[in-house]
Order: C-alpha cells, then structure tokens, then sequence
C-alpha cells in the first residue's frame, strides 16, 4: 500500500490544480473593460483597429487608472455571430461590450444575452442628438433599448464609369426600371465580354449581405413600395407566396441564368465580398455593384487597397422599383451598435467607454473613417462631414426614403430561408416557383407557423 | 509494482477458499488497488463522459442560440423533424456515397493495392512510394484541403493539365463536388491503410507462399486464396478504423466546399454544423450529431460481426 500512496497523492493534488484552474481565472478586473468586436477577414483593412485603439488612448488617458482590452475576433460575419453568441453564454467570457449587428439584436434580447441601457441613456444628454430611426434600431419589443448605434448605412447601385464608356453607356445612368438595369447589363456582357457586367450577392455562403444588399433591395421594390412585404405588422406574422418574392427571385435567376452575374462559383464563395471591394471594382473588373454605402471605407487612405480615385471611376445610381412605380427609388439599412452583455462584469464602466467613443467629434471621426452614415444630427449637419467624402451626401439623402429589416428574433433564420432560395436559384438547381415554395415550407417551420399569406 | 503483486497473488487464491476473514482482506486488497485508478476515472467520467450525456442530454431540447429565452424539453421532435426534412436526408445519402468511395473503394482497396506492390518492389522504389503516400497523410487537415481545391478549382492544376492533353476542362467542385471531396479524403487517407497492410503482409510466413508457388498458384489466386484470408484481421480493423474517420471528416470538406454549392456536398457533419452554429439551433444539431453516432455505431457493429464469424 504505501508504494501507491504518493501516485494517488500526485494524482489527486494533478487533478485538484487543474480543476481549479479551470474555474477561476478570466479575470474581472474591476479596472479592465474588455471590448469584443468583429476585425475584418482581409489583413490589409483595419479600420476598426485603428479607430479602437485611438479611443483606448483617449479612454486611458482621462481615466488613470482604467483600461480597455481589445478582444478582435477575425471572423465572417456568420461565423462572428455564433462566436460572440458562444462568449455571451458564460459569465467567463462574456466580455463587457460588444458590437452587435442590429440585424442580430432582438434575437440577442430576447436570449437574455444583453442589458437594457436605460437607466444609462437617461443621464446621458448626447442621447437626444441622435436621430429618431437610429434609435429605435436596438429598441426591443419591450420598449427598452439595448443598444447605442454607431452609424447606420444605405444601399444603391455603383457602376463603373470606364467600362459604361466602352459600352456606350451614360455617365450619369439612373435606371428607372428593374429592365433597365437588366438592358444595361446585357449591353456591357455584349460591348465589354472580359468584365462582369452585374453583381447581386447571393446564396449562403454570402450571408446577410445575400438578403439584404441582393433580395431585400429587390423585394422592397415590390408591390406598392410602402408596405413590409415579408413582415406584416398588424396582424405580427410572416408573410408567404408574395408574387414580389417570385419576382425578385426570378430577377436574381435571370442575373445568372443569362451569366449577366459573376461565375456561379465566384459568387457562392464565401470570400466574394472581399474580392469585389479589393479586386473587382478597382481593376475595373466589374460594371454594375449592387451594395452598401460603405465600400470606401476599404480605398481611404492608409487601408489596405488605398484607392483615391474611386469617386472619379465609379457612379453612383439610386436602386428603382420593380416598374418604376412611386416613390421610385429604393434602399435598405441596417447598422451596428455597441451593446453591454447581460453578464459582464464592469458594465458602468464599459458604458462610459461608449461615451467616449460617441462624442460629437470622435463620432464623427468613425462616420467618416468607415464611411458610416451619420445617426447623430449634429455630425450630419456638420459640412465637414458632408464634404468628407465624395458619396456621403448621395447616401445620406437615401436614409429618407430606406427600409428596415422586420428583425424580429425569427429574422436571423428567415434570413438563411431566404439565402437557401436565392442559392437553389443561382445554381439553377430549382426553378422560381419551387423555391419560392420550398421557402414558404422553411417559412412556417422558422417562423413556428406565424405565417399569413399574402 | 504490477510484476511484484501478480507474483504475489496466486498463492492467495487458494488460501481465500478457507474463511471469510481472507476474503475480506482481499477486497480491500482489490479496493486499495484500484485506489490508484480512481483520479483517472473521474476525470474520464467528468471530462469524456459528462459530456457526451450532456450533449444526449440537449438533443432532446429545442436549445438555440439565440432568439430563445428558455430552453425547454421536447422528446423526440428533433429526431421527427430530421427524418422529415429533405436537407437531413440527402446528407445521409451523401455521407454513405461519400463513405462508401473515398473509404470502403477508395482507401481501403488502394491501400492494399499499394502494399502489396511495394512487397515486390525496389528498396529505394519502396522508400519514395512510401515517403510521397506518407507525406500526405502528415499533411494537416486544412493544409490537405487547401491543396485539392487548388488542384480542382477552375483555374487549378488539374484543369490545366487537361488543358494541356486539349481535354475539355471542368470545374470539378462544382458539376461533381462529391467526387472531388471524395478524391480528395482517398488522397488523404489511402496512407493508413497502406500502413495496416503493408504490417499484415509482412506478417505472412514466406513458406506458405512458397508452396503455393510450387503448387503453380497464379499472382491473383496467391493473392485471393492465401494472403487476403490471411490478413482478414487488419482487413477487419482496417475498414472499421477507415470508416469512422471518413464518416466524421468536417475540415476537409469545409475548407474545399463548405458543403456546397447548394447542399450537393453536405455530408452530416457538415449539416450539424450548418444547424448548430448557423442557424443557432444547437437541440437539433446535436440530435443530428447523435444519429451520425448511430450510423457510426452500425457500421462498425457489421464490421465486428464479419470479424467473428470468418474467425
């Protein structure tokens, strides 16, 4: 017996250090907030980087004492969701503000994963500056607020002013019409065979920018362009057998049936956002770019694809409904905002931290660096940042006429019914109207058949 | 200490049969020596048990990742919900085609082919074949799926040889992405098996191959009459090691396809993931990870079954 004495001692003392290990450990210094957010997949573009680490300084510097920690997470979009969602679970890792897509929120909310803010904004005078739709963005059903955005964004069409040269297409094009762009895009395939004429992302692999940047730009423009053509507020149900949602995904198979779009493999990449910023639009590779107001965000100087002349090459051109029916243009918009976890450890002090990020100037300072939107009415009517940057007025003047996302909890999910369609399309491995149908099946099963149809 | 008790037990044994007072000290015998065990079977219990009843646990759930304020029981509906749903079950064609090339044809045929030829060859044909088969099996997991890609992609190697031959060129991982992810876990895997069996060939006795010579026995009759029977064990062992780690392959199929386009490549860990992580419901990826289990567990319950009864 003695021989085994000692093994069992080491055994159990082994055993009891790394148990104990295991628990404590992830420190909750009171002096520490710990800030999570989404660092971009491209290594050349660290425009957050950059602007975090400027306000860690300013942060720093006005509270001796206190620190900031800089949690990036390197990751897709789909893949930054399910990380953060992982770490806001546990206490251990919930960090002590995020940034959360408010695409995302509600569905965060209602998990219990984050803070109502009230009490917070109550005391905070900056509030009252920003503007009424920005801040109903992370407000929950319950009526209380979750989140402080940090910008919003709208969406329309970029063109390639060279390559609509060589087509003998106008320089200062505005379709009217979905044909329009359409005709456009056949005219560029014919003219100019070596450039891409149209892209509208699509499938899984894209994510959200699939549904938002592609159908919902498409599917908002629509029927009478006023009502919510996948959410039906009064009645707080989901909407199904649309002939809009037909018609927008059979606008999406003409893209790549007729291969107006990029290679059906490029666009199922999951990188092809990445490439159409850093590749396609810059050498001049492609005509027409359904997408978001913050492209530039990549090209400003000190980004990785530094590209100045972007507002010499591209156009810009407002988004049309279906038949050009009223009020004509249409755009989408969305944002992010800076959210305290439910389970983080300094939350007064993580707030304060929003504070500093969210001053007039330092607001502004993000707005133009990420060519965001501006949520604050101070900053959109400063003409420093109107003239910031060639684009922010064209975009900015769409935040009139934009739609939100019904981001409901169940949204994220209708979201990937959506992409599932869009994708089944794409390949050409199912027709419109089986698509459409398959997604009002997905519909009712995601939605725990809060469906109406339409 | 374990030579030192075994010499001393057997002249306990037939002490023990005299009186219970023997016995007792036996069992606490046993008990103290077992004592040393005990830290490792917690930790087993804890760290390998505890979760896999956790996960069989949240199976039965409808647990989410987000857009749930409480989880809640719900019996077998994530097992009903799977066989009902069209995607669940073209994974599990796809993961049995999947298994049934690149693992049964594939690995294990090839493997065995090439042990047998690298018996009869060169020493220094053998250290070559032996180091370029091998290399690809240290290879990582993703670096391996990094290089099929870029061997079938559309602008990739293969493309361009068959460009060069004026073949018409494919894009491979999209007209047949089974095929190519099945290729591609041969590529990776035929290593193994070449390992096994090249063990098992060298354990035959050169005699009886010998006689077989004499007696006028062919390659393929030598090959179908004495070496297979011979080796049926590693053949065994083999297939069954093969096939549940092609059942589970994730990396390599992500990284080349992501399962895609549409769901042509979407075997079911992969779908497990789609369900759990991306589309944040955990109760029924999990579920759908416990019948991958089963699949598993009843593959290798045939291939046990073969190994007794040709004993």
């Amino acid at each position: 017996m003695r021989p085994t004495a000692a093994p069992v001692l080491l055994a159990t003392l082994l055993a009891a250090t790394t148990l104990t290990a295991c628990g404590s450990g992830s420190g909750s210094d009171p002096d520490t907030v710990k800030v999570s957010y989404k660092q971009s997949t491209d290594n050349s573009i660290r425009v957050m980087d950059t602007y975090l680490g400027e306000m860690k300084k300013q942060f720093e510097k006005a509270n001796p004492g206190k620190k900031v920690e800089l949690v990036p997470i390197k990751a897709p979009d789909s893949e930054y969701y399910t990380k953060l969602q992982q770490m806001l679970r546990s206490p251990k890792t919930a960090p002590d503000l995020v940034y959360e897509d408010t695409f995302l929120i509600n569905s965060d909310i209602t998990s219990g994963y984050l803070k109502p803010l009230d009490p917070y904004l109550d005391k905070w005078s900056d509030w009252g500056r920003f503007i009424g739709t920005a801040k109903a963005a992370a407000k929950a059903q319950d009526g209380k607020t979750y989140g402080v955005p940090d910008g919003t964004d709208t969406r329309g069409l970029w063109f390639d002013k060279g390559v609509f040269a060589k087509a003998g297409l106008p320089a200062d094009w505005q379709p009217k019409t979905w044909d329009d762009i359409l005709a456009a895009a056949r005219t560029i395939k014919k003219k100019v065979p070596d450039v891409t004429p149209l892209n509208v992302y699509t499938g899984k692999p894209a994510g959200e920018a699939a549904t938002m940047q592609g159908f919902e730009m498409l599917l908002y423009g629509t029927g009478d362009g006023t009502t919510d053509p996948l959410y039906d507020t009064a009645s707080k149900k989901w909407i199904a057998g649309g002939q809009g949602f037909k018609d927008a995904l059979g606008f999406v198979e003409t893209v790549y049936k007729e291969k107006l779009g990029p290679d059906v493999t490029d666009a199922l990449d999951p990188n092809f956002a990445t490439s159409v910023r850093g590749e396609l639009l810059p050498k001049g590779k492609l005509g027409i770019d359904l997408d978001g107001s913050w492209l530039p965000q990549d090209w400003l100087k000190g980004s990785g694809h530094e590209w100045p002349e972007w507002s010499q090459k591209l156009g810009l051109a407002r988004m049309p409904t279906q038949h050009g029916q009223a009020p004509g243009k249409v755009s989408m918009s969305g944002g992010w905002t800076w959210s305290i976890p439910s389970k983080a450890s300094n939350p007064d002090l993580a707030f304060t931290f929003v504070k500093t990020m969210q001053t007039k100037a330092n607001a502004q300072k993000w707005y133009i660096a990420n060519s965001g939107i501006a949520v604050r009415n101070d900053v959109a009517a400063d003409p420093a940042y109107v003239k910031a940057q060639p684009g922010i007025k064209f975009f900015t003047d769409l935040v009139a006429s934009t739609h939100y996302r019904p981001a409901y909890p169940a949204y994220p999910r209708v979201s990937t019914a959506i992409q599932e369609a869009m994708e089944s399309v794409t390949t050409g491995d199912s027709s419109v109207d089986r698509a459409a149908s398959a997604y009002d099946e997905e519909l009712k099963t995601v939605t725990d058949g809060q469906v109406t149809r339409k | 200490m374990s030579a030192g008790t075994r010499a001393a037990s057997p002249p306990v044994r037939p002490l023990g049969a005299r009186g219970a007072a023997p016995r007792r000290g036996g069992l606490l015998r046993s008990l103290t020596r077992t004592l040393p065990l005990a830290p490792a079977v917690v930790l087993l219990l804890l760290f390998l048990a505890g979760p896999i009843v956790y996960c069989a646990y949240i199976a039965f759930t409808d647990l989410q990742l987000t857009g749930q304020a409480h989880a809640s029981f719900v019996g077998f509906d994530n097992f009903r919900a799977a066989f009902r749903d069209d995607a669940f079950i073209n994974a599990v064609w796809l993961t049995l085609v999947f298994t049934v090339l690149s693992s049964l044809v594939g690995q294990n045929t090839l493997g065995l082919a090439l042990a047998a030829l690298m018996e009869r060859a060169s020493k220094p044909v053998r250290t070559l074949v032996g180091a370029v088969v091998i290399t690809a099996w240290v290879l990582p997991e993703v670096v391996a799926g990094f290089l099929l890609y870029a061997f079938f992609r559309r602008e990739g190697t293969l493309n361009a040889i068959l460009q060069w031959l004026h073949l018409p060129s494919q894009n491979w991982m999209f007209t047949l992405p089974i095929l190519a992810v099945s290729f591609a876990n041969v590529w990776r895997g035929t290593a193994f098996s070449m390992l096994v069996y090249s063990a098992a060939l060298g354990e035959i006795p050169k005699e009886i191959t010998e006689a077989a010579e004499v007696d006028g026995a062919g390659g393929w009759r030598r090959m179908w009459h004495i070496t297979l029977p011979m080796i049926r064990r590693s053949i065994g062992t083999n297939l069954m090691l093969n096939t549940l780690q092609t059942l589970s392959v994730f990396g390599l199929i992500w990284v080349m396809t992501r399962g895609g386009p549409g769901n042509r490549s979407q075997t079911l860990p992969l779908f497990m993931y789609e369900q759990a992580f991306q589309n944040s419901m955990i109760g029924y990826g999990t579920a759908v990870a416990l019948l991958l289990l089963v699949v598993g567990s009843l593959f290798s319950l045939v291939y046990m079954r073969l190994l007794r009864t040709e004993l």
